[in-house]
């Protein structure tokens, strides 16, 4: 069937489709939204200020921003040593230690301890590069955060931070 | 005189009045009758055709029980762990109830596999009930999707960081993987909002998978059961009535079933589950071996196979997506393993292959455990993707009988019985 002329019964299929069609994006837009972090979810996660003083040396602290666990970890000389020199081309994700401290607080490093993998918290302290081990399915980090072996992809991130002093950072 | 209707079976004649009455205005007991009482089932199905029934009985005991432990359940971080030892220890009955639903689901689960590998092994899958196999795909998936949900409820160290873990699958898709995952999350972490969204989703998926039974059962209805011996149906004398013959049958073995499921409920209540799971979720501390429920360890193990990140998740999805392509993949026209003598082999080293890669999946992700994994994985999907189809062009199958009489007849007695069989009777 088909007619030369649109009819009027044309323009009133074209114009309820048109309708259903965007009434339908517009109600399903909602309903798919509300899923996201509501406001009071946003509002917690407001930055926070961690002191340094009692992190001694080789010691790892968790801290929770936005609830996310994260390191701090007090790396010793040798720990600095071993994530320096590295052959940066030959990682998987290649990054420079410097790239992933504050300059002038090297032996600070703070990170999101969450594996890129599927989201465990790896374990300080642990594995062939003395740095992190992921338990759930292996991945390895060095004493940067760096993956080296396992199936993660990339390396452990970097919360957003700065140092409001020598021993006071603020996270967020 | 016997009405019969469209399909060539008695069709519902009322006897009492009120019947009458109701079937003209609602022909339900007509669809009852014609469905599951008169309904023609070939002759010679076996038991592994009874899980159908018990997998419907076991959606029912999800249900029943799922919502009943709703009503003293609490889907909120700081008391739902509490609300579980809750049902246990004050509610009436609140252990068997939580016990009967827990190991429920692996019962459930330990059903739908043996009507897979039936359906696999009997070439059920085959035209023309392609889509009766498919649905039955989906119900898997969304099988797979409630049960996961479920298991996030009580709120322990698995159930925290197996939604984690699961949610985290999502974030290997490129570019908008992370925003996904937040979204699915409701938060920076799995947190409250997910709790209170995987409960909500948890008592409305089943609902969705009754809906898909139904068109399943549809569908096999339209098709008609496939059977041992693979071949169609010709004439009465290949078929019984679906009342009482399937139907004693069906509930025969779902009462074995459930002695089965009585005795894990009863002796060993907590076999199946992890004992971590009896730890309130801690979003600090990451267990040290974290281990899905035993029906998911063959795709854990299948993920954790593969030392790429997206590749693993690709492989988990691709190795039940892979089985909506089964009725494709396999080239045979012949269905059943009865007459497929190779087939035979490599369904049993599919099975054997399956059950490795559960094993596998328990175990930590090291050294030879991952080099089997492997092995097993790669032979997983080349069962899919190479042997099926190559196997259909190449086997040399058995000869099928002419009718699942002749099958199954001697004589118009079922052989086994002591009757002496005339000189030259040979089955074919």
């Amino acid at each position: 069937m088909s007619s030369a002329e649109p009819t009027r019964r044309d323009f009133i299929y074209i114009a309820t489709g048109a309708a259903a069609a965007v009434g339908t994006a517009g109600a399903l837009w909602p309903i798919i939204a509300q899923m996201n972090p509501d406001a009071s979810t946003i509002a917690m996660g407001a930055p926070i200020e961690v002191d340094l003083t009692p992190i001694a040396e080789g010691q790892v602290i968790k801290v929770f921003w936005r609830s996310k666990p994260i390191f701090i970890n007090h790396r010793s000389k040798k720990q600095i040593e071993d994530a320096q020199n590295v052959d940066v081309a030959k990682l998987p994700d290649p990054q420079a230690d410097s790239a992933r401290v504050k300059p002038g607080h090297e032996q600070w490093q703070v990170l999101i301890a969450i594996c890129t993998h599927l989201g465990c918290i790896p374990l300080a302290d642990q594995g062939p590069y003395d740095g992190y081990f992921c338990p759930c399915h292996g991945s390895i980090y060095d004493t940067s955060g760096r993956i080296r072996q396992g199936p993660a992809p990339l390396n452990l991130a970097l919360p957003p931070y700065e140092f409001l002093s020598d021993t006071k950072v603020r996270i967020g | 005189m016997v009405h019969l209707n469209m399909n060539g079976h008695p069709s519902y004649q009322p006897k009492n009045a009120f019947m009458q009455w109701l079937e003209r205005r609602l022909p339900i007991a007509g669809l009852v009758y014609s469905a599951f009482i008169v309904y023609p089932t070939p002759r010679n199905l076996n038991y592994w055709w009874t899980f159908g029934g018990i997998l419907t009985f076991m959606l029912a005991v999800q249900i029943v029980t799922g919502v009943v432990l709703a009503m003293h359940y609490m889907p909120h971080v700081d008391h739902a762990f509490d609300s579980v030892e809750h049902i246990m220890r004050d509610v009436n009955y609140g252990w068997l109830l939580r016990y009967l639903h827990a190991n429920g689901g692996s019962m459930f689960f330990l059903a739908a596999y043996i009507h897979m590998f039936r359906g696999m092994y009997y070439g059920s899958y085959k035209e023309p009930r392609e889509v009766l196999w498919i649905l039955g795909v989906i119900l898997l998936l969304l099988m797979i999707v409630t049960g996961f949900m479920g298991y996030v409820l009580p709120w322990g160290q698995m159930s925290y960081w197996a939604a984690t873990v699961i949610t985290n699958l999502f974030s290997a898709i490129p570019l908008v993987g992370e925003s996904v995952v937040t979204w699915l999350w409701g938060g920076y972490a799995v947190g409250n909002p997910t709790l209170n969204r995987f409960y909500a989703l948890h008592y409305l998926l089943p609902f969705v998978i009754a809906a898909v039974v139904v068109l399943h059962v549809w569908a096999l209805h339209v098709a008609g059961q496939n059977n041992p011996d693979g071949i169609e149906p010709q004439t009465e004398d290949d078929t019984v009535a679906f009342t009482p013959y399937a139907t004693i049958k069906d509930a025969f073995l779902m009462m074995v079933f459930c002695i089965l499921f009585a005795w894990f409920v009863f002796y060993v209540p907590n076999f199946l589950g992890h004992p971590d799971n009896y730890i309130p979720a801690n979003p600090a501390v990451t267990p040290m071996h974290i281990v899905p429920e035993w029906y998911y360890l063959p795709f854990y193990a299948i993920l954790r196979a593969i030392p790429n990140k997206l590749l693993g998740v690709v492989a988990l999805v691709a190795s039940i997506f892979v089985l909506t392509l089964l009725p494709w993949l396999d080239t045979s026209k012949v269905r059943s393993a009865r007459y497929r003598p190779l087939y035979r082999q490599f369904f049993w080293v599919f099975v054997v292959v399956c059950i490795g890669l559960g094993w596998l999946g328990s175990k930590p992700p090291e050294g030879n455990y991952v080099l089997f994994a492997r092995i097993f994985t790669i032979y997983y999907f080349a069962f899919f993707f190479v042997i099926l189809p190559v196997l259909g062009k190449v086997e040399k199958t058995k000869l099928l009988p002419k009718s699942i009489s002749q099958a199954v007849l001697r004589e118009g007695m079922p052989i086994g019985t002591p009757a002496p069989p005339p000189a030259g009777m040979h089955r074919a």
